[in-house]
């Protein structure tokens, strides 16, 4: 079988079992969908801040459930792959023919489906509530590649800590560690309107911030070049890094001769 | 009554040297309050920029109320968690064959949880306090304050333990927690309630914490408005749960848990 | 080492050495005959696992040379693992798929063609009696359940040759006989050689063609049941008296013979010191005391007598020992 079939048959297995978790399938869907009602209804005022970037704070914090739903997916990735070394079933795959690299491309292939999916749900839920898009259908597939990107990208860190630490539990202890990114960034207010000096620092030097601004970007200004590359850059830079220290992980873990 | 203090004064003790001796259930109870009042009073300062926003002590204090009845309410969570690990393990039954008067089993958990807030809402003040938080407040309007959320913490752990001893899961997790986050954050958590507009602004206005916060912080701000209703709002939510709160010590009872 | 038939398995001292200097194999070597049914008998931390791991390639050896179906475990890692099935200690499956689903997955993965890949997985499925769960989720097994289709994904490539580790730890009666007798029915009708890892003495005695006991990571003694047995030749004599109060006297005669060992309550049983000629010496004496007995067997010795001959411990006690170490690389 060539890896491509193995990867396919494996990344196959990766949704059918998120599928079956329906908390998984339900949390990243409306969790994102909460923080935006409330953060939107909550902040709409700031719309009239001066230098405020947008007409509408609903368009401006549509951004964040993209960067949102892949923390999900890195929860997701890992704890399945836990789950796998814990149940043993890691050592079935690797007794027979299977490549390694198919066991991480699968793994991730399926988060990758399902990351696709949840965007696809976040731009309906946005359009459906009256957001145009400045960089038109063309930037609503842009958007998409570059959340699937992103999702691609926390997928591989999950996967490493999985493949780290052997442990559901450790997995999940990323979570307020990624909350903490998440939250110090520009995902409330632009950059230049956060006026404590520490905060913006912080934001400043967070990749997520970049990642943020770049899918927002493509929603509320259009083609922003700069905002693309450094979100692309970022997101791929990610992605590398978990993919190397995935894929190391796993051959230490996989130590068939 | 006696019995019922003995048996109160018992499950207390064993409930605050559990979370006491525990960094991974104190830890927590303390870090998320700050890490939230760091998120909005430093990434959000500026809001307090927005045109009709007049709030003495600023923004940092604006926030402060707003983490403070926060933690008080997820202080009551967090208790509500340890309950259902009690019945999840079986220990509950223990206390429950144990305590002459089991009322005080109810009364006991809610005094912990009161300890347990009273650390964190210490170390949320001084936090406060050293970012240069403007209090307008004498001690009789700070006393006013921290009465407050105290009833809050009271009601929110008597509504934890009245889910949790129906459904004696850990799995009752998301069922304790997402009402309150929801109650929480559909108030005027980011401005004043004149300030909100459309749906938001329509359920904050029927929000029994919409109450809360605008006393708390006219207390803060040392300028008393409409307290005896946001007293009367918290003490009648408290009474609503602790009937809840003991049906489900009998409907515990009943099951034989 | 010469090569043998392509379903046989050897091991020359073989050597695994865990961090802290924790010997879980220390010079370990075994021939296993194509078609055989090898026990290797011991019990928690004696090095069973480990071994296993090294045979099967998820572990390489500190030390030492082995070969699985004429391939060398450390240099041909792949051609053994096409050779062989395996069904390890935790039946390692995963709890949301369904038993079908696991045996797409492995048909798939072992490049079966597409065509055989259905029927293939059906004929497991019915040959570990699972057809009528095949559709549930894995997580709704039962132990035994699981078990059984653990064996079924160990047999989907029809191996020459099937590592089971501990197979039936923790199974009712009836479903550890439903898997003896298909790991039986592999190895005599279709020529399987199995490598069976157990502490059960019951397995080895009745399953095993030949049995390796093993302790502290080395064989401590190999052959068929009957042999090892014949080595010790200890039957143990338990009697029963007529009148209970006279239990004590019963006890007092036996220890004459033999130490004593654990019974049925009302009776009294001795490890005989010598051999099975000793019964009509017993007989004699209880009846010089002029004590009458209800009862009196005979039992032949078993594994158990074997294992404590060679250790000094009884393998039904020695579960108290430090437990052996995880098999992980790190």
């Amino acid at each position: 079988m060539t890896t491509a079939a193995q990867t396919a048959e494996l990344a196959r297995r990766s949704v059918v079992r998120t599928l079956r978790q329906p908390a998984n399938v339900v949390a990243p869907l409306l969790f994102p969908m909460m923080l935006l009602a409330v953060n939107a209804g909550g902040l709409n005022s700031a719309e009239q801040l001066p230098g405020f970037p947008a007409d509408s704070f609903f368009a401006f914090a549509l951004a964040v459930p993209f960067i949102q739903g892949a923390l999900f997916a890195t929860m997701n990735a890992g704890t399945d792959l836990a789950r796998d070394i814990q149940t043993g079933f890691l050592n079935r795959l690797s007794l027979s023919p299977m490549r390694s690299v198919a066991l991480l491309a699968g793994q991730l292939g399926g988060v990758v489906t399902i990351g696709l999916v949840q965007a696809v749900f976040y731009l309906g839920v946005g359009l459906a509530a009256g957001v145009r898009l400045e960089s038109g259908v063309t930037g609503a597939v842009v958007l998409l590649l570059l959340a699937t990107l992103i999702a691609l990208a926390f997928g591989s860190l999950g996967a490493f800590a999985a493949l780290r630490t052997g442990s559901g539990e450790a997995v999940q202890g990323l979570f307020p560690a990624l909350f903490v990114f998440l939250f110090i960034s520009s995902m409330n207010l632009p950059r230049n309107l956060i006026e404590i000096d520490w905060f913006r620092t912080a934001a400043t030097l967070n990749p997520v911030s970049y990642l943020i601004e770049g899918v927002r970007s493509l929603i509320i200004v259009g083609w922003d070049t700069q905002a693309l590359a450094l979100a692309f850059g970022f997101a791929f830079s990610i992605g590398v890094v978990g993919l190397t220290a995935a894929s190391w992980a796993l051959r230490v873990r996989l130590t068939r001769t | 009554m006696r019995g019922i203090v003995a048996v109160a004064l018992a499950v207390a003790w064993r409930a605050i040297h559990n979370v006491f001796t525990n960094p991974a259930l104190l830890i927590p109870s303390i870090v998320f309050p700050l890490f939230f009042f760091t998120a909005f009073a430093g990434g959000l300062s500026r809001v307090s920029d927005v045109p009709g926003f007049d709030y003495g002590p600023g923004y940092t204090g604006f926030q402060f109320v707003f983490v403070l009845l926060q933690s008080a309410a997820f202080g009551g969570v967090f208790t509500g968690f340890g309950i259902a690990r009690d019945f999840e393990s079986g220990f509950a039954r223990r206390l429950l064959l144990a305590a002459p008067r089991r009322s005080g089993i109810v009364l006991g958990y809610s005094l912990a949880a009161l300890v347990r807030w009273l650390t964190t809402a210490s170390v949320l003040t001084v936090v406060a306090v050293v970012a240069g938080m403007n209090i307008g407040g004498g001690p009789v309007d700070l006393f006013g304050l921290y009465g407050l959320a105290l009833i809050v913490n009271a009601a929110a752990t008597l509504w934890a333990a009245g889910v949790a001893m129906r459904l004696r899961t850990m799995q009752a997790g998301p069922v304790m927690q997402m009402p309150v986050f929801l109650i929480l954050f559909f108030a005027p958590v980011y401005v004043p309630i004149d300030l909100l507009q459309g749906w938001i602004e329509a359920i904050a206005s029927i929000n029994p914490v919409t109450a809360l916060l605008e006393a708390g912080r006219s207390l803060l701000a040392g300028e008393p408005e409409h307290v005896a209703l946001a007293f009367g709002v918290a003490v009648a939510l408290a009474a609503a749960f602790a009937l809840w709160a003991v049906r489900g010590l009998r409907r515990a009872e009943a099951a034989g848990a | 080492m010469a090569e043998r038939e392509p379903n046989g398995i050897e091991a020359e001292q073989l050597v695994r050495v865990f961090k802290g200097d924790i010997h879980a194999v220390d010079g370990i070597d075994l021939e296993v005959a194509p078609g055989e049914i090898y026990g290797f008998l011991g019990p928690n931390g004696a090095g069973k696992s480990t071994t296993v791991h090294i045979l099967t390639t998820l572990l390489p050896p500190t030390s030492g040379r082995a070969t699985v179906a004429g391939f060398d475990v450390v240099h041909q890692g792949a051609k053994v693992r096409e050779a062989i099935g395996a069904a390890l200690q935790e039946a390692a499956l995963d709890p949301l798929l369904t038993g079908r689903e696991h045996l797409r997955l492995q048909t798939a993965l072992h490049d079966l063609p597409r065509a055989d890949r259905r029927s293939r997985a059906q004929e497991l499925l019915e040959r570990v009696g699972l057809t009528l769960a095949a559709d549930r989720k894995v997580k709704g097994y039962s132990g035994g359940m699981k078990r059984r289709l653990d064996l079924a994904l160990a047999l989907v490539h029809r191996p020459r040759i099937l590592f089971l580790d501990e197979p039936t730890t923790g199974l009712d009666p009836q479903s550890r006989t439903a898997l003896w007798d298909e790991v039986a029915r592999l190895a005599r009708s279709e020529g399987v050689t199995v490598f069976l890892t157990t502490q059960y003495l019951e397995e080895a005695d009745v399953l095993a063609d030949r049995v390796g006991i093993i302790d502290h990571g080395r064989i401590v003694a190999e052959g068929t049941p009957a042999e090892l047995k014949a080595q010790i030749a200890r039957p143990t004599v338990e009697a029963s008296p007529h009148d209970p109060s006279e239990k004590g006297a019963v006890a007092a005669v036996l220890e004459r013979f033999g130490e004593p060992t654990p019974c049925s309550d009302g009776s009294v049983a001795v490890r005989l010191a010598h051999g099975e000629e000793e019964l009509a010496d017993i007989v004699r004496a209880l009846d010089a005391e002029d004590i009458r007995i209800a009862r009196i067997h005979l039992h032949e010795p078993t594994l158990d007598d074997v294992f404590l001959a060679k250790t000094g411990r009884s393998l039904e006690g020695a579960d108290e020992e430090d437990p052996e170490p995880v098999p992980t690389a790190t």
